[in-house]
């Protein structure tokens, strides 16, 4: 069939910030979707409220609402540009979900306007339990037995008839929010209550748990003339009970048979014809390790976070060929975008092994529970790619950055046989590692097994690796003992650990002896026909077939690694935008990333795509095949800079800021050498390696104080510290980890944060916007709100600010990006930190100024100058409407997370209020982060004494808006008497009803709770924090964010009488 | 121990050796299916050839009982890893002791992509197996041109017929080396299947009176099958309802005047698009084959193109004119591959006027 004429203008609706469970992913799908109908000529309306994407750049669609993702707004947006149809299933759940509500109200029937690429009826027979049930039964395919209970006691009398343990599985959720498996009443009643509340439709299915199965997952394709085929099968390695995105997964399947790789196979495309989806499907299946018997799991009828996992794995583009089937396209109409020969009507075949590792934010959390369950927790994941199992997993964990690069890393070796098999109970993040000791140990596969259900074939792969660990130990390092090391993937610095020797020597004993990485090709079809796409991995003992052959300038790109809290998908955003640049610029351009979510890692971004762990050594691989005449660093985020002394080691020029001057700003002593020199006053601080010397430093200045790691980012492991005591507990928590640079400790200054971002030419800056922080200082940036242009400071500050931007990228001789944040104090500007590299910022400050920064900053390093471009110098003019970012957090993903801002970055993603004022950008902004209040206009307030009197006009704020204000004994007091009328309830240890009743009775709309001191020892206001978060109350830990809500809900106004700006139309200033 | 693949060209790739310590010259061709390596190694299809897997991790879930014949066929086995520990409720086995079992060579630890793209640039080639590090290509390489696959249908056929029962129609299935999957497919469906060696006189058939005769897949070049391809022509003058599958595509095809080419290196996988002319619907199939039926001079009077190979336009089907006679390249039976377009086997039922 070919194209659809009718389908002219088509709304895509994208999945909003980046929360657990719904991460970049979609932006990779939406981008690569958006691409694939500008190409067949259909005008592109794109909406999505996070403004870090790609998907949401002019270059990408004609029409850009960065707005919130409310069916209102929605509404407003289609009135305004007219489509004729909505694609929403590029969006994740989020966009599914609106796109189901636009066509039950009958909006869309109503205003002529089609749902393409799915219909309303096929979301509802997937989504709805019973319909999915229903017509599963149907067509003979087996579901855990299972009903969908709206109410505690269904939940309770069900679980009576099948049986303890049961899994809860919430309607219309993401990520499987909400949902868990629970072993007894008490569980049962906790997770269902939750479950309910998280429900779209407040409904939770009770199943039968299949926990230990193995679980398998197919994505598959289908037309609307009804031709399927699978793109790829994947195998997770935790077995059922584990959500897939924390699972280890692996592609194809390993451990199962053709009979019931076809069994699940033909399964898979029998649901997707029943349920008449048009587009991607991901079907998922608990397979019985001992039988044939199996379970469908879910099926989501949508692009989803597998179907990106298995694009990158197979090389087959599913968003892009499902916009192509939404058009009317059959998929032997489709080309192969890899092969350019075959057609979409095939299916890929790997002749590599694939291995996705997610990446868990214990490290942020540190007080999570670590356990891994159906309720999703990964911000993100790594994908590696090898010949064999063994080496596709050690390259995987490797690629984490999270100091993990063998099976020791995670060290259980104290732990006696008897503890080891307690451990191996423990279903977390650490598991592998545990295995890997068990098999230490002697525990044989069988009782591994028995304990972890995770098949044997598995478990020898990690004894494999064990066994080699060993062999290195104890042999004498053969040249073929060597070989087999690399083929396994041993990098050689735990080569040089287990063999005493240093990873040079290691190193130079490969190269003498031609034992190198070679590279091969992703081609869709196992070498069957020529690919023209050079997207490659590595492996040893291979034949190379990349070719190192330059015709142009080439430059190599490196990517942001795996998504975590503090490093997102701006940086991926920065480093297409760079490759795009380069390209332009006419370079070859050569990116390495191991991130399958991202828009970086998609085959057609860059000349050359390279796979592969971010580390010196795998780099310098491709360096040693490549010869770039350089590398960029400044837009990888930490990743990338990490690797800027091991780039020179090897040769490879660094463009654009030197290395030399991104130390001069991050080095304590020589920065303040700088500041000195250029005459820009800091936070009096000082330098320091133990407690000791930290605690003199401290009192020296006198508390509170800043302390922080030199070269981190999202301010990890950065805290005020009030007292010596939490100086000590700090500096433990910070120590842990070796440091390989000194720890700051920094007066605490408290103002008004500002930030900015600029291209320097090394001459001239240009700054795009002043950013001001809504939070004081003390609050992380990337958790403060952020208001472009800044509302409340000067024009004498804005001097200062302009001044100081400028001497400071001349000083530090930035040609590139550069990233300040000050604090303002009345007329004074003080500079807290400097990072002469682009920022979380960036998306957001071009989008809004319609500057593109990356874009400059790219061509700048390759010698253009910003008046040659014809761009003005300094600060550009401000635009006549605000728009403001704020912070989106996981925190109800994350059971036992500390919730209450601080120094240290806890939000996963942002979205933007744009709007003609402030208080309009305000409103929208709160409304995209999933602030729809107010509800029941009940409110709890507890908050430290210092805080009380900003307290009392916060509360007299909320008061005047209707607001029933309930408090705790002290700040009731203090409120009283301050003229509000404060309901005074029980603290959480008092008897009932107490305040944490009052929470779980579902009649609160928000909770304000500053915690007492520095980092909150009272397990009071911790427990209601969680208990907030966990029962879908806002809740508030600064003050300024509280008058900032009070502040948009003063101002709110009716949604649709809400202003639209189209974001491709912002003016660019040349 | 090492062993040592020799190609035609003059390549030799170094790796260990599995299976039987001797040594063998085959044809090398290249299957990509990523599951099914047991059902690939007991095709009878693949007598006279040395097959080299794409995927590179071969002999996870070790031996089941999923065998498509009584025992492995290939000459030689070729692959990138075997592993050590099988894993699967029904393995009886591992791919290793299999292969000694059966005297079968083999090498694993070579670059089988790098393997792969020789075969796919120059085409299939000859290859020798060995152990002996001795060896002399000067003296190797004319004996590696020399090689010839021959008659290899007479090596696979059963000896004697037998039969499947059955209460439904009555099916006379000529084994030219037939997978068992499609006498089960048929005998799945009710029929009784009636098993014939490849060199039974068509008298002999049509005697029996079946409803529908089934020719099956097989290996070689289906013009050494000169004297079966007469007694096919009989069967097509017969007027019997006929299916056919690979090899007794061809062979059919030949009886009625068309003509077959070696390709360069054949569709051996489980991920072949072919088109239904008649619904224009897509089907992802299984396939085994080296040859193929020349559809551009086909006599549209006798046989017209059926089903189509999406990517590279080769025939993949044929519907013969006033005929009741169907004939495939690919393979509906599956095992290993994809069971879409299994419903063919009912359509062949209802050829011989049947329910199904």
């Amino acid at each position: 069939m070919p194209k659809n004429q009718e389908i002219k203008k088509v709304l895509v609706i994208g999945s909003g910030p980046i929360v657990i469970g719904q991460a970049a992913e979609f932006d990779y799908a939406g981008t690569q979707a958006c691409r694939s109908l500008k190409e067949e000529g259909v005008e592109v309306v794109l909406v999505n409220s996070n403004p870090a994407t790609i998907m949401t750049d002019k270059d990408i669609a004609d029409q850009v609402y960065i707005e919130p993702l409310t069916t209102k707004i929605l509404e407003k947006i289609i009135l305004k540009e007219r489509p004729d149809s909505v694609l929403p299933t590029l969006g994740g759940q989020a966009g599914l979900n609106l796109g189901m509500e636009l066509s039950e109200s009958g909006f869309l029937e109503k205003h002529n306007v089609k749902l393409i690429g799915t219909t309303a009826e096929t979301i509802f027979k997937a989504e709805d339990r019973q319909a999915f049930k229903d017509t599963m039964e149907k067509i003979g395919e087996p579901c855990a037995a299972s009903q969908v209970v709206h109410n505690v006691e269904d939940g309770i009398a069900f679980t009576n008839t099948i049986g303890y343990p049961v899994v809860l599985r919430p309607a219309y959720t993401l990520g499987g929010s909400g949902g868990g498996i629970a072993h007894n009443e008490t569980e049962l009643v906790d997770i269902l209550t939750n479950g309910l509340r998280l429900s779209r439709v407040g409904e939770v299915l009770v199943e039968r748990c299949i926990a230990g199965w193995k679980e398998i997952e197919y994505e598959v394709m289908r037309d609307a003339a009804g031709n399927c085929i699978t793109v790829c099968n994947m195998e997770n390695v935790d077995p059922v009970g584990v959500h897939t995105g924390d699972s280890i997964v692996v592609a194809p399947s390993q451990t199962l048979g053709d009979k019931e790789y076809q069994m699940l196979r033909t399964s898979a495309l029998n649901i997707i014809s029943e349920l008449n989806i048009t587009g991607g499907c991901n079907v998922q299946y608990a397979l019985h390790p001992d039988s044939f018997e199996y379970c469908v799991i879910e099926v989501n009828p949508r692009v989803s976070r597998s179907s990106a996992l298995a694009s990158k794995a197979t090389g087959y583009p599913i968003a892009k060929v499902a916009a192509k089937i939404a058009l009317g396209y059959t998929l032997d109409e489709i080309k192969n975008a890899i092969t350019g020969k075959t057609y979409a009507s095939f299916e890929p075949m790997l002749d590599y092994c694939v291995v996705k590792v997610p990446r868990l934010p214990f490290d942020k959390f540190i007080t999570a529970k670590r356990t891994l369950t159906t309720q999703m927790k990964a911000t993100g994941e790594v994908m590696s790619i090898c010949t064999n199992f063994e080496g596709a997993l050690m390259k995987a964990i490797r690629s984490l950055e999270q100091h993990v690069d063998g099976m020791r890393s995670y060290d259980f070796s104290q732990l006696s046989s008897k503890e080891l098999r307690k451990q191996l109970e423990k279903v977390d993040d650490r598991r592998i590692w545990a295995i890997a000791e068990a098999l230490r140990k002697n525990i044989s596969y069988d009782e591994i097994h028995e304990i972890t259900k995770i098949d044997c074939w598995f478990i020898d792969k990690i004894a494999i690796l064990v066994e080699m660990e060993e062999r290195l130990e104890k042999e004498a390092l053969t040249l073929d003992l060597l070989k087999e090391a690399k083929r396994l993937e041993f990098p050689d610095k735990e080569i040089a650990k287990l063999t005493g020797k240093t990873e040079e020597e290691i190193r130079e004993l490969r190269y003498a002896n031609g034992i190198t990485a070679a590279f091969k090709m992703v081609d869709t079809c196992a070498a069957e026909f020529a690919a023209q796409t050079p997207y490659y991995y590595s492996c040893f003992g291979s034949e190379n077939e990349a070719s190192g052959a330059k015709e142009r300038k080439k430059v190599l790109i490196l990517g942001s690694g795996p998504i975590r809290i503090g490093q997102g998908i701006e940086f991926d955003y920065c480093s297409v935008h760079c490759t795009w640049a380069f390209a332009k610029e006419g370079y070859e351009t050569i990116i390495v990333n191991n991130n399958p979510e991202t828009v970086s890692t998609d085959f057609d971004i860059a000349d050359k795509l390279y796979f592969e762990p971010l580390t010196p050594e795998d780099v310098e691989n491709i360096v040693r095949l490549e010869q770039p005449d350089g590398a960029v660093v400044q837009f990888g985020g930490q990743t990338a800079i990490k690797l800027t002394e091991s780039l020179m080691k090897m040769g490879v020029p660094i463009l654009g800021t030197k290395a030399e001057d991104v130390d001069m700003a991050e080095d304590r002593e020589l920065f303040d050498k700088i500041l000195e020199q250029t005459q820009i006053p800091r936070a009096a601080g000082g330098t320091v390696f133990t407690a000791q010397e930290a605690k003199e430093v401290a009192n020296r200045l006198g508390y509170p104080v800043l302390v922080r790691p030199s070269y981190v980012l999202g301010g990890q492991g950065m805290q005020i510290a009030y007292s010596d005591q939490e100086i000590e507990e700090f500096m433990e928590i910070i120590n842990r980890i070796a440091q390989d640079h000194p720890i700051l400790v920094d007066k605490y200054l408290q103002g008004k944060e500002i930030e900015v971002d600029a291209v320097c030419d090394g001459t001239d800056i240009l700054i795009p916007g002043i950013m001001e922080h809504i939070e004081r200082t003390g609050v992380h940036s990337g958790d403060s709100i952020s208001v472009y242009p800044a509302p409340t400071i000067g024009e004498k500050v804005k001097d200062k600010i302009v001044e100081y931007t400028w001497r400071l990228a001349r000083a530090l001789h930035v040609v590139g990006l550069i990233n300040i944040q000050f604090i303002a104090m009345e007329d004074e500007v003080y500079v807290i930190e400097v990072n002469p590299r682009s920022s979380r910022t960036v998306p957001y400050i071009s989008k809004v100024t319609g500057i593109p920064i990356v874009d400059l900053a790219a061509r700048v390093i390759i010698g253009n100058t910003l008046k040659g471009m014809g761009y003005p110098v300094g600060l550009a003019p401000e635009a006549d409407y605000v728009a403001i970012k704020m912070p989106v957090f996981s925190f109800e993903k994350l059971r036992g997370a500390e919730i209450s801002l601080g120094p240290e970055m806890k939000s996963t993603g942002e979205c933007l209020g744009i709007g003609k004022s402030f208080d309009e950008a305000l409103y929208k902004a709160f409304l995209g982060a999933g602030v729809q209040l107010p509800k029941h206009k009940q409110m709890i307030m507890t908050v430290k004494d210092a805080d009380k009197p900003e307290a009392l006009e916060v509360a007299k704020r909320f008061e005047a808006l209707g607001y029933k204000i309930y408090a705790t004994r002290s700040t009731a007091k203090y409120l009283e008497a301050g003229g509000v009328k404060a309901r005074r309830i029980n603290k959480i240890t008092q008897e009932s009803p107490n305040v944490m009743d009052l929470i779980l009775g579902h009649k609160i709309d928000m909770v304000i709770d500053t915690p007492t001191q520095g980092r909150d020892k009272n397990r009071d206001g911790f427990l209601i924090r969680r208990n907030a978060i966990e029962t879908g109350v806002y809740c508030m830990t600064a003050m300024d964010t509280a008058n900032a809500l009070a502040e948009s809900l003063e101002h709110a106004k009716e949604d649709d009488k809400l202003n639209l700006i189209d974001i491709a139309k912002v003016k660019n200033i040349t | 121990m090492k062993a040592f693949l020799i190609l035609e060209d003059g390549t030799v790739f170094e790796g260990t050796s599995i299976g039987a310590d001797k040594e063998v010259i085959s044809e090398i061709v290249f299957n990509t299916s990523m599951t099914g390596y047991l059902e690939v190694l007991t095709d009878p299809s693949y007598a006279g050839q040395a097959v080299v897997m794409t995927y590179p991790l071969i002999g996870n879930y070790g031996i089941t009982p999923d065998m498509e014949s009584a025992q492995p066929w290939p000459d030689g086995y070729i692959v990138r890893e075997l592993s050590r520990m099988p894993s699967n409720f029904r393995c009886q086995g591992s791919i290793q002791d299999f292969l000694i079992q059966h005297d079968i060579p083999g090498i694993a630890g070579i670059d089988t992509r790098a393997l792969t793209k020789i075969l796919r640039e120059k085409g299939t080639m000859n290859g020798m197996i060995t152990t002996n590090e001795k060896f002399r290509l000067e003296e190797i390489l004319p004996r590696l041109k020399e090689y010839v696959t021959g008659a290899v249908v007479d090596k696979v056929t059963c000896s004697d017929s037998y039969q499947l029962n059955g209460k439904g129609k009555k099916v006379a299935l000529m084994d030219f080396g037939a997978k068992r999957n499609i006498a089960r497919a048929l005998h799945d469906r009710g029929c009784e299947v009636t098993v014939y060696p490849a060199r039974t006189k068509a008298e002999e058939i049509l005697s029996g009176e079946p409803d529908g005769i089934m020719l099956t897949n097989g290996p070689g070049d289906p013009k050494d099958c000169g004297e079966i391809i007469q007694e096919i022509r009989k069967l097509y003058e017969s007027d019997k309802p006929i299916f056919a599958i690979c090899l007794g595509h061809q062979l059919m095809a030949l009886a009625t005047g068309a003509n077959t080419y070696k390709m360069k290196y054949g569709h051996r996988g489980g991920n072949h698009p072919v088109k239904d002319l008649e619904t224009g619907r897509v089907y992802i199939s299984s396939q085994n084959h080296g040859y193929v039926v020349d559809a551009e001079h086909l006599d549209p009077s006798v046989a017209v193109p059926a089903f189509v190979n999406v990517n590279d336009g080769t025939n993949e089907g044929l519907k013969y004119i006033g005929k009741n006679i169907f004939t495939v390249q690919f393979h509906p039976e599956a095992c290993p591959g994809p069971q879409d377009s299994g419903y063919l086997f009912d359509r062949f039922i209802k050829m011989m006027g049947g329910n199904q």
